[in-house]
């Protein structure tokens, strides 16, 4: 079912949690809701569930006006990041749950019922589970049950709030790769909501990227990673040295360096600023007419063939907060730079992307 | 009240055992003598010496005046009395209890911290002045007084006022009950449920209600040893006509006043034995409770 949100505002008191957000998610996707805690993404999921009743704006499921269909009828199916298992039933119980609270006139037989919630429990692997109690399963067990109870009522779209948020790293990564699989094997459309960028990037077909209740850019995990629309979605994604400064022309001046810049229309003095990726960021030897920002090694750490090299920002210290930044390279260019603990050096990019920045304070 | 007392005896066991078995953290044999004689004694001379005395007493003239003492017309009025107010209170209170719990822990409004005041009110004001403000409203000379008996309904020195009174000191043990376990427990899977198409009615049912039964039933036990046990403020609405308007409680007071002592401990005999069921009755289900909240916690 493909879901369109039109100029969705919901606000708690002065808090706006979702500030006009449109939106159209085709049939059949996996889509990530990404952003920090408080950027409301967890409140959109639950307006599009019904869960919560936005103060303007409208749903629509296949085109149709959904806003004012109760949850009951909107026939999603929501994963609770807490799971919300019943805890006075069965695992089967549990499963069966949506099935059984059905009206008479459709309802399935007892028969229909238990071979559905035993198919389901075959599909997420746990029906040997079957008679156990929510509060015997770990972790990873029940939130595989929550998903399994959620698609017993055949949901037309399957929400999932931060599904994965209360497990441990190791069955996080588990989980994420059953999710994409069963994804390819039901092509429901579904939608998750996570605060992990990795998660996002690793499962979705699609990423909304949001901050303080409003869409920072939509698009495949491969354009969120490499062509960041904003300077929120720059330091939000991956790793990143970000650099404040001035515009100077065709430089970024920073401190008392300069970077050069690609940007034809932004003017001088504008307080701008840029990001570099570490593996598109360079070091090269200091000297008095060099180009790049002065920094000093502070480690090297090889890890396989790519190295990373962490450098503190030269310059005025500012006692702790000093700022640090990462190049990663090649062993063979590690090799011809012999750098040495302490060494001072200057980092530049090939690939510096620039954006207007706040003033400070 | 005896909340306190409930979760110290639940939980006493596997703390201790552990605490006990360490010897960096176990105390020296004079410090439990000295704890343990403290408190046995004292639990001795002021709780289970009056419980033994009032069979005693109750007995002192054997058994035939003791059954004599209970099925004395008073007496049945008075006990027959006491079932009424406790069987119209208690299911009232359920209700009131699950509904206030119910608001409280699902919904923001306005007010609310002020509603879980009032909900403790008659556990902080004493039950004459209880007593008193019902005689104030109601009562002959009180506000709805003089309409009151221009249409004929007496409400003072009558069942209802019993039966008001008696609402009015036991309003707080259900819902207190209720509000903590239901703050807690989230309103999670009742949106689960909601999600999966259940109703509203079907909800509540099979989600709300069977996750908070022991806590209801709890709250309804005491509700039903208070409701049953009330003095203060039933006297005070009661106007003690015997055979009418006399519960168990009052009836032992009027025989023991008029001397009558062995009938007085017989009837108050029967209140001590409906206590003793009540505690059975409450270790029961806080057994059950813990049972049912123990791999939850693993």
């Amino acid at each position: 079912m493909s879901i369109e949100i039109r100029n969705i505002v919901k606000a708690f008191g002065n808090f706006r949690a979702v500030d006009n957000v449109s939106l159209d998610l085709p049939k059949g996707e996996l889509v990530a809701l990404l952003g920090p805690s408080g950027c409301g993404k967890t409140t959109l999921l639950r307006i599009i569930a019904g869960l919560e009743s936005a103060d303007e704006g409208h749903v629509l499921f296949e085109g149709k006006d959904a806003t004012s269909k109760h949850v009951r009828e909107r026939q999603v199916g929501f994963v609770f990041q807490h799971y919300a298992l019943f805890r006075h039933m069965s695992v089967f119980e549990n499963v069966a749950f949506g099935l059984r609270v059905k009206p008479r006139a459709t309802r399935p037989s007892e028969a229909q019922i238990r071979e559905r919630v035993l198919r389901l429990l075959d599909l997420v692997q746990l029906s040997w589970l079957k008679d156990r109690f929510p509060a015997q399963l770990s972790g990873g067990q029940r939130q595989r049950i929550a998903l399994a109870r959620a698609l017993a009522v055949e949901p037309q779209v399957l929400l999932l709030d931060e599904p994965f948020g209360a497990l441990d790293a190791k069955v996080r990564k588990e989980l994420r790769r059953w999710l994409r699989r069963l994804h390819d094997e039901l092509h429901i459309s579904s939608i998750f909501v996570t605060h992990d960028q990795e998660e996002a990037l690793e499962v979705a077909d699609r990423i909304v990227l949001m901050n303080k209740g409003h869409i920072e850019q939509i698009g495949t995990p491969r354009q969120i990673y490499e062509e960041p629309a904003t300077s929120f979605a720059y330091s939000f994604i991956g790793n990143v040295n970000a650099f404040r400064g001035k515009v100077e022309g065709g430089y970024v001046r920073v401190g008392s360096d300069l970077l050069p810049h690609s940007r034809t229309d932004l003017s001088d003095g504008q307080p701008v600023i840029a990001y570099a990726r570490p593996h598109d960021t360079e070091i090269v030897a200091d000297g008095p007419a060099a180009n790049g920002v002065a920094a000093r090694v502070n480690r090297v750490l090889t890890n396989g063939n790519v190295s990373r090299v962490e450098l503190i920002a030269n310059g005025p210290d500012r006692g702790v907060a000093k700022d640090y930044f990462e190049v990663e390279l090649g062993a063979e260019e590690l090799a011809q730079l012999q750098l040495a603990n302490g060494q001072r050096v200057r980092i530049q990019s090939r690939r510096l992307s620039v954006f207007e920045d706040q003033p400070l304070g | 009240m005896s909340g306190a007392v409930a979760t110290l005896s639940g939980r006493a066991p596997s703390r201790e055992t552990r605490f006990e078995s360490r010897v960096a953290t176990r105390d020296s044999t004079w410090v439990k003598t000295v704890v343990l004689t403290v408190s046995l004694s004292f639990f001795a001379l002021f709780i289970v010496l009056p419980l033994v005395a009032v069979f005693v007493e109750g007995l002192r003239k054997g058994f035939g005046p003791y059954f004599a003492a209970l099925v004395e017309p008073d007496a049945v009025s008075a006990i027959k009395l006491t079932l009424l107010a406790a069987a119209i209170s208690v299911p009232l209170n359920l209700i009131f209890g699950l509904a206030a719990a119910w608001a409280i822990a699902r919904f923001d409004f306005r007010g609310k911290q002020f509603l879980i005041t009032l909900i403790d009110l008659p556990f902080s004001v004493s039950p004459v002045v209880a007593g008193l403000i019902y005689v104030l409203v109601f009562g002959a000379h009180g506000w709805f007084g003089s309409w009151l008996s221009d249409h004929n309904i007496r409400i003072i020195f009558a069942v209802p006022g019993i039966v008001l009174a008696t609402i009015f000191v036991t309003v707080p043990f259900v819902a207190r009950e209720l509000i903590p376990l239901m703050q807690s427990q989230g309103r999670d899977e009742e949106e689960a449920a909601v999600t999966l198409g259940a109703s509203g009615l079907k909800t509540f049912w099979r989600i709300t209600l069977p996750n908070v039964k022991w806590a209801l039933l709890y709250g309804v036990i005491l509700c039903n040893a208070r409701a049953m046990g009330e003095f203060g403020a039933v006297s005070v609405v009661s106007g003690h006509i015997r055979g009418e308007t006399n519960t168990m409680p009052l009836h032992v007071e009027i025989l023991y006043n008029e001397y009558q002592f062995a009938a007085a401990f017989a009837v108050a005999s029967v209140l001590a034995l409906l206590a003793l069921v009540t505690l059975a009755l409450k270790t029961y289900v806080e057994w059950q409770t813990e049972r049912n909240a123990a791999p939850e916690t693993e």
